[in-house]
């Protein structure tokens, strides 16, 4: 582990005071201080945000639900309002890492851990992500965990969590707060595909900090649910993975909201699967057909292909397990 | 003299060390407190061959606590005397830090030193290697191979030409890493010539003692081996690896005590593992399937300095009848480090074989399959023509069907659905060699009435420091705690690795043998003492009970031992018990058992579940049916994570191992594990030892894959050959 600083901040701002002079955020600690022990993250100074007021899980108004950065992933897993009306979320929480580590790590740092490909965290292997202009050796390499969408030749790397997975379907916020103030990025706009900048995850700015994840009014009921596909039954990153959230009225499908996870270099909303499911009737052939749209543009690699069709089935058996089979 | 009262062998006890090990008090090799110690860290290649080029210290060397950094550049040249009763291989073992070459990926090319662990770690980081790479071979597929092992009977060429029904089949397992809990890890400390090594091992003297004296050109007396706890093995510390001569290396270059633990990572290059295997088998049999003929090709990884082979031919030599029979075995030389037996070794791959192929032709004939191995059930071992001393195999079958309801089993497979899920059964034969190494005890019973039984064995979790005592316990007619039973030290006298299931066979013989002796002592000295209340008494109508000897049919006529020493000014009386090991020429000696596995399958998705499994086991003697379950249960664990979830990965470009973690090398976890249950058939092989055991380790383990493939077929339709059954091949 490389020499670094530490310290604790008390609020806000100086947390993005800290920031703003090159430190890196720690909360949990899970992702982060794992990666520096295989130095593959070395930072000088770390800033320990665990202190700040962040932990609630809050009705933001207009039918928003806010959840703190710092709630823990058991935290927010638990919440009887998370459970009640975004089942989808406990569920993904709950598929992911162990009980142990969801006791400990925050929703920030979830959304904000890196990805799982191994020759990122060999610090002897190639990795645009690592050190940009290396190359990638996933690409040529042992690759049926990596993605199958949203990739470039630079980068294959999926992202990791299962709840971001839920929020980009939920089509959630995330709230963050830097030298400028206050400012809200759509989970859409927050992960950014490698392209030819593997280095660059997301939209957060030097000093800014997450301070929570918003999810907006949905209509009500909305039924939802996270299907995990992958080799173990527990503690191992998805394969593949679906979370599906519908409102169905009147025997028709009125919002839909799906998106995908191990499959995508960021989490990977198909609207195109949603665009064809709203407005009709649910029926095992309408899952069927609304599932074919969700590799759309894949590109898959030497030992995933089997991704693309595990892909479709793995929508296909959540819209049905979610929606019913009428 | 005429038997003891058994009141603990065969009794569920509880492991004496269990509040030790969860209370953290346990010491493992990493944890013995060492005045002075100071940290090493290994620098690993990452080529995976060629030659070292440069090494560049200067960074590391600047960083604050850093003593030293060792490679071959600055190592002292180190003996490497020939040890051929070792467990090395043929071959030239891996000599570290004494030339340039790479031999694989993640070969230890340096060391750094340094006074605290952060300070050693980060030097390791930052010691640049230069290199002249080469391109590694790493395909077990393609790669020549050396010339093969061969086995023939009759003449199955012929044979297999004649059959009515023939099968040909390739079957590939993966390579799988032991992946104990414990890391690897070694304290090492030179005083004069003397080393002393707090070792991770399952070989104390024979292999670790004598081996680092073979490396340091000392005298086997020069070196001691200390290693009370083993957090698991599965095989890893059968012999010694290179961090462990590079901690003693560092100690010696250092003149200070050195600590060096693997990382998890480096367990994955700096031990062994159960090398990959390429298995092409082909069967023939009649209409009734009788089995006349098969023939075996095998592939197995092994290194380019060492020849590493294992008994994976046994189990198509000898679990079935048949006249004809062919095998090959070839050893592949990879530029991978060398591989090491891994519980149940070759017999697992070989039965994982055999029994698929066998379930295949039960399918083909539309036999069941339990019936078409009654059919070939032999009367003699086929191979040796030797009698077998047990074979309770078909009572394994029929316990096993009637526990498990084989009965109710649907024939056709892919047809029993439970919604998404596909719902099938299958079953396998289990065998594994019964042997036993020469192993010796020493017996000490006190004059305060207590014994003190000392063996340089290990306990790498089957409960070696409870069965024990059991044995002794029984054999001297004390409690469990009047016995004092400590392993783990080559000062103490020696045996034979622990491994292969023999250690109750031989390190319990030798203590049975000990006690058996020493209590001879106490009866002969009390029989013959005028003052004693069992003078002139018969020493075969004297027994013992909780210390107290008195006449068979007249307990109130009787003494303590306690009261016989201290009335002889004895302090003690004592022996060394011993152990000849196994004799294979008159019966053919093996632990069998079957074993049956629900599993299902969501075909759309690829998942396979295990839902329950049942193990019969003829293992002989089961000297304690708590730690039984716990082995047998362990044993499935791993043949379950063999079937369907592990697999070391190699990048063939570099020679690289991909996922040498435990998030990306898949061993199974508690729910991948449910409703495991062990039957043991009991009784006792009076010929395979005189303890009657057979051993459980290893058996346990053998058979557990090819079931759960036999009912992933059965639920689905679809053979899968690769291990492991993965969401890949099935979708």
């Amino acid at each position: 582990m490389y020499p670094f600083s530490y310290t604790k901040v008390p609020d806000v701002r100086a947390a993005i005071a800290a920031g703003q002079r090159g430190g890196r955020f720690v909360a949990g600690g899970t992702t982060l201080v794992d990666l520096m022990r295989e130095t593959v993250e070395r930072p000088e100074a770390l800033v320990d945000i665990g202190a700040l007021p962040l932990r609630g899980i809050t009705n933001a108004g207009n039918g928003v639900l806010r959840i703190g950065a710092l709630v823990r992933m058991a935290e927010a897993a638990a919440d009887p309002r998370v459970r009640a009306f975004y089942p989808v979320i406990s569920q993904a929480l709950e598929l992911s890492a162990s009980a142990q580590l969801r006791n400990m790590a925050t929703i920030g740092g979830n959304i904000m851990q890196r990805t799982r490909c191994t020759y990122f965290r060999d610090v002897t292997a190639n990795c645009n992500k690592r050190t940009p202009g290396s190359g990638c050796a996933a690409l040529g390499g042992f690759n049926r965990t990596h993605a199958i969408l949203g990739g470039s030749d630079q980068c294959v790397a999926t992202h990791p969590s299962d709840v971001a997975v839920v929020f980009s379907a939920l089509d959630a916020n995330v709230r963050l707060h830097g030298p400028d103030g206050e400012r809200t990025v759509p989970f859409a706009d927050f992960f950014l595909q490698p392209g030819t900048t593997p280095d660059r995850e997301h939209a957060v700015q030097r000093g800014e900090l997450i301070t929570a994840v918003e999810i907006p009014a949905h209509p009500r009921p909305m039924r939802s649910g996270y299907l995990k596909v992958r080799d173990r039954q527990s503690y191992e990153f998805a394969l593949t993975s679906a979370a599906v959230a519908l409102h169905i009225q009147g025997g028709v499908i009125r919002a839909a909201k799906v998106a995908a996870g191990g499959v995508g270099t960021v989490p990977w909303k198909l609207p195109a699967v949603e665009r064809h499911l709203v407005g009709k009737r649910p029926s095992a052939a309408l899952w069927t057909e609304a599932a074919q749209l969700a590799a759309e543009g894949a590109r898959p690699l030497a030992h995933n292909r089997f991704k693309v069709e595990l892909l479709k089935r793995t929508v296909e058996r959540q819209l049905r397990v979610v929606g019913g089979t009428r | 003299m005429t038997p003891q009262p058994q009141n603990f062998v065969g009794t569920p006890q509880s492991r004496v060390d269990g509040r030790l090990k969860v209370t953290g008090h346990a010491t493992y090799a990493a944890d013995h407190v060492i005045d002075g110690v100071i940290y090493a860290a290994v620098v690993d290649s990452s080529i995976g061959r060629g030659r070292v080029t440069g090494v560049d210290t200067s960074a590391a060397l600047a960083h604050p606590g850093v003593l030293t950094v060792i490679s071959h550049l600055n190592a002292p040249r180190l003996p490497y005397v020939d040890n051929p009763g070792s467990n090395n291989p043929p071959g030239t073992r891996l000599r570290v830090f004494q030339d340039d070459r790479v031999r694989f990926f993640g070969q230890p090319v340096a060391v750094a030193v340094a006074s605290t662990l952060e300070a050693a770690q980060h030097a390791a980081r930052l010691v640049e290697v230069s290199y002249d790479a080469e391109q590694p071979a790493t395909d077990l597929s393609s790669a020549p191979t050396d010339p093969p092992t061969t086995y023939a009977r009759g003449d199955a060429d012929t044979a297999l030409g004649n059959a009515e029904v023939r099968l040909e089949m390739t079957y590939r397992s993966a390579r799988n890493h032991h992946n104990p809990t414990e890391p690897h890890a070694t304290i090492a400390q030179w005083d004069g010539d003397q080393l002393t090594v707090w070792d991770k091992t399952q070989w104390v003297v024979g292999g670790s003692q004598v081996e680092l004296a073979a490396v340091f050109g000392v005298p086997q007396q020069s070196v001691r081996v200390i290693s009370p706890f083993v957090g698991g093995g599965f095989g890893s510390g059968l012999r010694v690896w290179p961090h462990t001569t590079i901690a003693a290396l560092a100690a010696r270059v250092t003149g200070r005590p050195v600590k060096l633990v693997l990382s998890r990572r480096q367990q994955y290059f700096g031990t062994g593992f159960r090398p990959a295997y390429e298995y092409r088998v082909r069967l023939g049999s009649d209409r009734s399937g009788r089995l006349s003929a098969m023939v075996h090709d095998v592939r197995a990884e092994t290194s380019s300095y060492e020849k590493f082979t294992e008994a994976v031919l046994v189990p198509g030599q000898m679990l079935y009848s048949m006249p004809h029979v062919r095998q090959a075995y070839s050893t592949v030389p990879l530029d991978v480090n060398t591989p090491i037996w891994m519980r149940g070794p070759g017999f697992a791959t070989g039965s994982m074989v055999v029994e698929s192929a066998v379930d295949e032709l039960a399918h083909e004939l539309r036999i069941d399959p339990i019936e078409l191995r009654l059919r070939n059930e032999p009367a003699e071992d086929p191979a040796s023509g030797l009698p077998f001393s047990t074979r309770r195999l078909r009572e394994c079958y029929a316990v096993g069907a009637k526990e498990f309801g084989w009965s109710r089993r649907n024939p056709k497979p892919g047809v029993t659905r439970d919604g998404d899920w596909l719902i099938g059964t299958g079953m396998a034969a289990a065998v594994y060699d019964t042997g036993g190494f020469p192993a010796q005890a020493h017996v000490r019973l006190n004059a305060d009435g207590t014994a003190l039984v000392q063996s340089a064995t290990s306990d790498m979790g089957p409960g070696t420091y409870t069965s024990m005592p059991q044995v002794a316990a029984d054999a001297l007619g004390l409690t469990m705690a009047g016995v004092d039973f400590r392993l783990g030290d080559s000062i103490m006298p020696p045996t034979g690795p622990h491994g292969g299931s023999t250690t109750m066979a031989s390190v319990g013989t030798a203590i049975l043998d000990g006690c058996d002796k020493v209590l001879r002592q106490a009866i002969t000295l009390a029989v013959n003492d005028p003052r004693s209340p069992l003078h002139g008494v018969k020493p075969d109508d004297v027994i013992v009970r909780k210390g107290r000897m008195h006449v068979r049919n007249d307990p109130t006529r009787g003494e303590t031992y306690q009261q016989l020493l201290t009335r002889n000014q004895r302090p003690h009386l004592e022996v060394i018990g011993t152990y000849a090991g196994a004799v294979h020429d008159r019966f053919s000696m093996s632990a069998y058992g079957a074993v049956f596995a629900e599993v299902a399958v969501d075909a759309r998705l690829g998942l396979v579940r295990l839902r329950r499994m049942l193990g019969v086991y003829d293992a002989g003697r089961i000297v304690n049916p708590k730690l039984a379950d716990s082995q047998a249960i362990g044993g499935m664990v791993g043949g379950i994570g063999s079937a369907l979830l592990e697999h070391t990965v190699t990048d063939s470009r570099d020679g690289r191992i991909v996922n040498a973690n435990l998030a990306d090398y898949l061993v199974p976890v508690n729910a991948d594990t449910p409703d495991l249950r062990a039957i043991y058939l009991g009784g006792n092989d009076p010929e395979a030892n005189p303890l009657g055991v057979k051993g459980l380790g290893e058996i346990v383990l053998v058979g557990v894959a090819p079931a759960i493939a036999n009912a992933v077929f059965h639920a689905t339709g679809r053979r899968v050959r690769d291990f492991p059954i993965t969401a890949d091949a099935l979708l």
